[in-house]
């Protein structure tokens, strides 16, 4: 792998750049991996990184149907926090977030982390309650969270409205290193660093069958073929029932459509990332200048990443209360993913009833802050079987009972 | 120089003039004219600056695909960034201001990064500032940020209105061109109601710029003809300035409409949103003339051929005087034939065919026009307005043949139908071979829940080029979606017109085909964003090969044209480093809207006060003019307190709660739900939803009741009283009230539908006032007219009657540990019972109180709060509730749940009461540190407060908590680490602090 640096671009720019590689090779399946691994979104790639990387696997392929990063990897509105209630989120998201901080540097690509500083508003006396409940809670999970005032509130995001007639702003959870990265880069630098490790990405090459003999795993079939693995890993977000059907079990996963827009780009106004439970709306700005705008899931079971209207009429009806001056912008673009729902909106890492298969799905609306994390803890899952940032996301709590609720803290998880 | 030119202008009215101003420089211009045609008018061709390398940029075309012209306009709070200025129609006193340049247009800073383009191609930031790591935030990202970005951000609020508007229709009809009024009229004939949208102030879209016969009338005759006809027609519904901005499933369209943008003194909203429900969509959106990849092809001054014609047809307007065409099929000699026509000097086309175009290079030849076939740009140069164009090869390497000074150039690559509106539900599309173009499938339409297709596209929008063939297909498509609408009856005449015959057009992709990466480097394809032929290349290189990872990699189509002009040569480009077919690549995904729309539209007229509604009890007035601190409690306010003169809120809270255990106080309970559940399987239902046996609870009789999700999980609570043989009324918080209605009716409709019992939500119909304390009895008594004994009315009875001659139902029951009597009323006669209690009151002392106060006397009793006590994660055995839980009913609602293997876990958090070794007050929502870490590093935690509060009554900090083994501790003291860095040491004891025996209450 060519090392990306000011330098090489330098040295490139005097020969056409002509000198640049490949970001990732584009190989054929071979015959047999250690490990397969099913999607490569943000949290399949990385899953497979920390193998060769914390394990020295890397006899490992990445199957992706289609082009990677091309789900909700690639739709998201980037939003990095770690304020989390319960204890395990906690755990894994901070995980996740202190990866972020160094993963440019790790994988000698720039994801753009920029930990511009996240606040949550309150606009209820129960939100307040809820986020200093939450405020509490990060302070003995080793989370760096702060509740601040009003004024506290405007100073960091000079355009908010503190005194909407509705729901006036009462304070926020504010975390400080929560922030925004490129989404894309996220993908395409875990995908660059897999394919030096020797493992091999293959894309348009859709999983249509999983083989197993004996409760095991055996290997799966594709759409480029028969592919054998010792290990099966299925990192498949929306579709995870899909594929957990294919393996003989199933999930407690409901798949709806989440959407997204972005306003036309403007000059920069906003340099923290806000979210607004209570109307159910959030905003940051993009490097580009766009203003990134998302809000509440669809209300109906659905798989083609497009979304109904009024949710997107709602979203920016809040964001109006909140940020009256985006009234005068344009929406330039609107889209949806479909996000994988679980019971208590937390995801699943996990062993299956199939030995040597493992899932990780369930993310949801708000798995991308997850990614870094979630492939440390999913690698080390698949390589020595146990995983303390994992244990507490098995299938087994939905027989249990043992939920991870998050709804608790007020709202909308992203 | 670009200037008005001679009288043509079809558009315009000479006889009036409008004065605007551009960076703060006069203009002026005509009714009719866009911003862009006046600019031009007046010499003002360099109107804005890319993206990434802030280079100068023109007008290069005429209408949505502008990527170049945007421009801040207005001021104060009506100032707007980013106004396309090619579809800004132009008044009086417009102003407006160069965007995303400093200090000035001319002399912009940025344009630096021009200088060093070389180091910074598609993605460089992806493979550089790394480091030092901190950089990134605080000196990279803020200098990329404040270099992007486009317009100015506005800054305050909107003082303008918007609204939406429904309609159903059976055909709706986007784009007011030919093949749309075709359409129009073939579908309005069978008697359908008809709706057609144009985006445009005008009718007939481009067709009397491009010329031609209809019926043998001139285009315009035609088009006046028609939608005079339509105009007449009852079932026809005909909107312009109104763009179609997205189809989405199941035949809903939004239609975008802009009323006052060109008028904005006018009265009345400035945008409406239409939300349209339609059997059949047409969709006659026309198509889109694609630019020609060669070097320099950014320097303003060369222009989209089209747009050429168009400035000088419609507007009077020409770019230049020495003009060069290039062109790699028939259509541009078109815009040669107007120039010259109208007197400019074309000093050449240059053809990219070997073998030339068809008729129409003829007649451009009987005029005069010099024609090189097989010749195309090598390079113009220039730097804020084209000077020279360099002539090569089409197939070569861009080996100069000959330069010709000149000023404008028109580029014409071929056209594109707009298939954006097709595409947003579904539609698919195929490449088109011979024109160079994706078009929509008609095999592949959207399809509705039917299965059937719900869109059809029409004239220029499905791929044909020449009138005759558009024509033919709107009216074609018109029927056949009044047809797939239920219409019936024969179509009227399909409209002819003689078409001129076209020789093959050429792909050019890139201009010469062999370019060096010297000119590869300085052909662009996405203009705003600042992406060239070489960007794309890098790209494929790079293994990016996917159309949508091109895309993102190099930003390609992403600026605010959404690719509108040029992301076929993108994808061509891309296709052609890949050695793969250009259909193989495919395109990227279209999206709503097809042009950007504003937000405040989206938002509607529900902004400010009337975001939300705001549910009042009839008491509500009252309560505003008695000093009420107000709580927004879902959409309902209740008083938090009622603070006095010079009283603090606090002060206030406090007095109240003293003053209802001292004396009598009132709360207005009306927001509490009331849910009427009626039938002959009521009592049943009730069980089930219920962890306590309603069944059996007698008429005249309450209970106390809990409610539990299917996980177990407690989710609301209330009084049932049981108001008739087969009729219960269920109380719910305030926040449950709809949800629990709901749970209800779910439960009814998908589980249980067969059961006999209806579910009615009285909360607004009743008005509810809590009357509580010692002097509470004594207070209603004063009213007269019903005995409320406690002979008569023992604790947790109901009873009608009368109270000051108003009809009541008298609720003996108690959230404070008082004695407390909640009175129902018909709504229109809680204000009158509450003034009566208020003044008869006045002898007893009584006072109102607000949701603090009652929050507070609840715990002091150590009732539990849903919300507080309870988060969606706890269950009744968590909170001491086992007494409410039915252990005779074999099921209910969350039993097997509570059953699970986590939910009899001995290790629960349960219920206690909390007190501060101090007296002082523990901090809501804290948690109590146990011993060590966990294996994630995390402090292990042992409980968590769930309520705090001062308690007046007891003169000291109170709260309830969940606690590990909590109620097996008594006595221990526990620690909890606040945010203010102090730790708050606190005490397990009963959570019940106040009269535990209850002896206030049952008097
Ligand atoms: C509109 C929107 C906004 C969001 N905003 C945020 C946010 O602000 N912050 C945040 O943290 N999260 C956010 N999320 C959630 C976040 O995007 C996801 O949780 C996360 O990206 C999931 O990553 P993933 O790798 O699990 O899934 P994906 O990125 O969806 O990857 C799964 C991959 O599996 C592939 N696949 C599926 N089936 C097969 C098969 N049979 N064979 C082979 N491959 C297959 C898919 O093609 C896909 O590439 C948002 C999501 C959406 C939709």
């Amino acid at each position: 792998m060519k090392r990306y640096s000011a330098f090489a671009i330098a040295r490139e720019g005097f020969r056409a750049h002509k000198g640049w590689d490949r970001a990732w090779t584009a190989p054929e399946p071979r015959k047999n991996y250690d490990v397969i691994i099913v999607g490569a979104g943000g949290h399949g790639l990385a899953t497979a990184y920390y193998l060769g990387r914390n394990f020295g696997i890397t006899n490992v392929a990445i199957l992706e149907k289609g082009w990677l990063g091309g789900g909700n990897t690639g739709r998201n509105t980037t939003i990095i926090r770690s304020n989390y209630l319960q204890d395990p989120s906690a755990a894994i998201y901070e995980k996740a977030r202190s990866l972020y901080e160094t993963l440019s540097q790790d994988l000698n690509y720039n994801v753009m982390f920029s930990p511009r500083g996240l606040i949550m508003l309150a606009q209820t006396h129960h939100e307040v309650r809820g986020y200093q409940r939450t405020a509490h809670a990060n302070k003995l999970q080793g989370v760096d969270t702060e509740w601040i005032s009003p004024t506290r509130v405007k100073e960091l995001c000079p355009i908010i409205e503190l005194k909407g007639p509705r729901y006036p702003v009462l304070g926020g959870l504010y975390q400080e290193r929560g922030g925004t990265a490129r989404h894309d880069a996220v993908a395409w630098g875990y995908a660059r660093a897999c394919s030096a490790m020797g493992m091999d990405i293959i894309q348009n090459c859709e999983v249509t069958g999983i083989r197993t003999e004996a409760g095991r795993v055996r290997g799966v079939s594709t759409t480029k073929g028969e592919i054998d693995c010792q290990k099966l890993g299925i990192v498949v977000a929306g579709h995870s029932g899909v594929l957990a059907q294919m393996a003989g079990f199933r999930l407690p996963i409901e798949s709806v459509a989440l959407q997204a827009l972005v306003s036309e780009p403007i000059k920069p106004c906003m340099d923290v990332v806000v979210m607004a439970n209570t109307v159910h709306g959030y905003m940051s700005q993009s490097d580009k200048g766009e203003m990134v705008i998302g809000g509440g899931a669809d209300g109906f079971n659905n798989y083609t990443q497009r979304g109904s209207f009024h949710h997107i009429e709602e979203t920016v009806r809040s964001l109006i209360e909140t940020f009256p001056m985006v009234s005068r912008l344009k929406m330039l673009r609107q889209w949806g993913g479909i996000v994988d729902m679980t019971g208590d909106r937390s995801p699943i890492l996990s062993k299956t009833p199939v030995d040597n298969i493992f899932i990780n799905c369930g993310w949801g609306t708000g798995g991308f802050k997850a990614i870094p994390g979630s492939g440390w803890g999913f690698a080390e899952l698949m390589a020595t079987g146990e995983s303390a940032l994992c244990e507490a996301f098995s299938l087994d709590r939905f027989r249990a009972g043992r939920f991870i609720d998050e709804s608790v803290a007020a709202g909308v998880a992203h | 120089m670009s200037y008005r030119h001679n009288d043509s202008g079809r558009l315009i009215d000479r006889s009036q003039t409008l004065t605007f101003t551009f960076d703060g420089k006069t203009f002026t211009g005509h009714p009719g004219d866009t911003l862009a045609s006046a600019l031009l008018a007046g010499d003002r061709m360099l109107v804005g600056r890319s993206f990434k390398y802030h280079r100068p940029r023109g007008i290069v075309a005429s209408g949505v695909e502008e990527p170049n012209a945007l421009v801040n306009m207005g001021h104060g709070n009506r100032m707007e960034p980013n106004q396309r200025a090619t579809t800004t129609e132009l008044f009086d006193g417009l102003t407006a201001v160069s965007q995303n340049r400093w200090p000035t247009l001319d002399s912009d800073i940025g344009a630096m990064n021009a200088a060093i383009a070389r180091f910074l191609p598609a993605g460089f930031y992806y493979k550089t500032f790394l480091w030092p790591r901190a950089f990134w935030k605080n000196v990279y990202e803020p200098f990329i940020r404040q270099s992007a970005g486009l317009g100015r951000a506005p800054t305050e609020a909107d003082p303008d209105s918007y609204e939406h508007f429904h309609v159903h229709t059976d055909v709706l009809v986007v784009g007011g061109g030919v093949a749309g009024l075709a359409a129009a009229k073939a579908a309005a004939a069978t008697g359908l109601k008809v709706l057609v949208l144009e985006q445009t102030h005008y009718w007939g879209g481009r067709t009397p710029v491009d010329g031609g016969k209809i019926d043998g009338m001139p285009a315009q005759e035609w088009i006046d003809a028609t939608v005079a006809e339509l105009e007449a027609m009852r079932n026809v519904t005909l909107r312009t300035r109104t763009m179609g901005a997205g189809v989405y499933d199941h035949g809903y369209a939004l239609g975008y409409e802009r009323l006052t943008d060109h008028a904005p003194d006018a009265e009345g909203p400035r945008h409406r949103l239409w939300r349209i429900r339609a059997r059949q969509i047409v969709t006659a959106t026309g198509a889109i003339e694609r630019p020609l990849a060669f070097a320099g092809n950014d320097v303003p001054g060369v222009m989209l051929a089209s747009a050429m014609r168009d400035y000088l047809v419609n507007w009077g307007v020409v770019p230049g005087q020495r003009i060069v065409v290039a062109t790699n099929n028939d259509d541009g000699y078109r815009t040669a034939i107007v120039l010259k026509k109208a007197g400019l000097d074309v000093l050449r086309i240059l053809d990219a065919r070997e073998a030339g175009g068809g008729a129409l290079m003829q007649e451009a030849r009987d005029l005069g026009l010099r024609i090189d076939c097989g010749r195309g740009i090598g390079k113009v140069s220039g730097g804020k307005r084209v000077k020279k164009v360099q002539i090569c090869v089409t197939t070569g390497t861009g080996g100069a043949m000959e330069a010709l000074d000149c000023d404008a150039v028109a580029m014409a690559g071929g056209w594109s139908p707009v298939v954006h509106l097709w595409s947003h539900c579904g539609g698919k599309l195929v490449w088109d071979d011979a024109q160079a173009h994706f078009r929509p499938d008609p095999a592949k339409a959207p399809t509705g829940a039917d299965g059937l297709p719900f869109v059809t596209t029409a004239g220029s929008a499905s791929g044909p080029m020449a009138l005759g063939s558009v024509l033919q297909d709107g009216a074609a498509a018109g029927t056949r979606a009044a047809k797939a609408a239920g219409g019936k009856g024969r179509a009227p005449k399909v409209p002819v017109a003689e078409d001129v015959e076209e020789a093959a057009m050429l792909p050019v992709w890139q201009m010469p085909a062999r370019a060096e990466y010297r000119l590869k480097s300085k052909s662009w394809l996405d203009f705003q964003n600042d992406v060239k032929v070489s960007d794309v290349e890098l790209a494929a290189r790079e293994g990016f090969e996917s159309v949508e990872h091109t895309k993102r990699y190099t930003t390609l189509g992403m600026a605010t044209d959404q690719g509108k002009l040029s992301n076929i040569n993108g994808l061509a480009v891309l296709a052609g480093a890949l050695q793969k077919p250009i259909p193989q690549v495919g395109t990227t995904t279209f999206r709503p809207p097809y042009t950007p729309i504003s937000i405040g539209a989206i938002g509607g007229s529900a902004r400010g006060d009337i975001f939300q509604p705001v549910r009042m009890t009839p008491m509500h007035a009252w309560h505003d003019v008695h000093g009420a601190d107000w709580e927004p409690v879902g959409q309902w306010r209740r008083p938090y307190a009622y603070p006095q003169q010079g009283e603090k809120v606090e002060e206030a809270v406090q007095r109240e709660v003293t003053n209802t255990r001292d004396n009598v106080g009132l709360l207005d309970a009306s927001t509490l739900g009331k849910i009427l559940v009626r039938g002959p399987d009521a009592g049943r239902f009730l069980d089930m939803l219920y962890t306590n046996m309603m069944s059996t609870l007698k008429v005249g009789r309450c209970r106390y009741g809990l409610m539990c999700s299917e996980n177990g999980f407690l989710i609301d609570d209330g009084v049932v009283a049981r108001v008739g043989e087969d009729a219960w009324l269920c109380h719910t918080t305030t926040g449950g009230a709809d949800r629990i209605h709901a749970h209800m009716e779910e439960w009814l409709q998908t589980e249980w539908w067969d059961w006999k019992v209806h579910v009615a939500n009285l909360t607004e119909q009743y008005a509810q006032i809590a009357v509580v304390g010692p002097k509470a009895r004594q207070l209603l008594e004063s009213l007269g007219g019903m005995d409320l004994s406690a002979e008569t009315l023992p604790f947790m009875a109901w009873a009608d009657g009368e109270l000051g001659g108003i009809g009541v139902r008298v609720y003996r029951i108690s959230f404070s540990g008082e004695l407390s009597f909640e009175i129902a009323v018909r709504a229109g006669q809680g204000l009158a019972l509450w003034e009566k209690l208020v003044e008869a009151g006045k002898a007893f002392g009584v006072m109102p109180y607000g949701t603090e106060a009652l929050h507070i006397m609840r715990a002091e009793k150590g009732f539990i709060m849903i919300g507080d006590e309870t988060d969606g994660t706890v269950i009744p055995q968590d909170l001491g509730l086992d007494w409410a839980i039915s252990k005779k009913k074999t099921d209910y609602l969350g039993k097997r749940a509570q059953e699970r293997s986590h939910m009899t876990d001995p290790t629960r958090w349960k219920l206690v009461g909390l007190e501060t070794e101090d007296g002082s007050v523990l901090p809501d929502g804290a948690y109590a540190v146990g011993r060590g870490k966990n294996a994630n590093g995390q402090l292990v935690t042992q409980g968590r407060v769930t309520s705090s509060y001062h308690s007046p009554t007891l003169g000291r900090g109170i709260a309830m908590g969940l606690v590990l083994h909590g109620p097996d501790r008594m006595g221990e003291v526990l620690e909890f680490p606040g945010t203010d860095d102090k730790v708050y040491r606190a005490k397990i004891v009963n959570p019940v602090f106040f009269d535990p025996e209850g002896a206030k209450q049952n008097v």
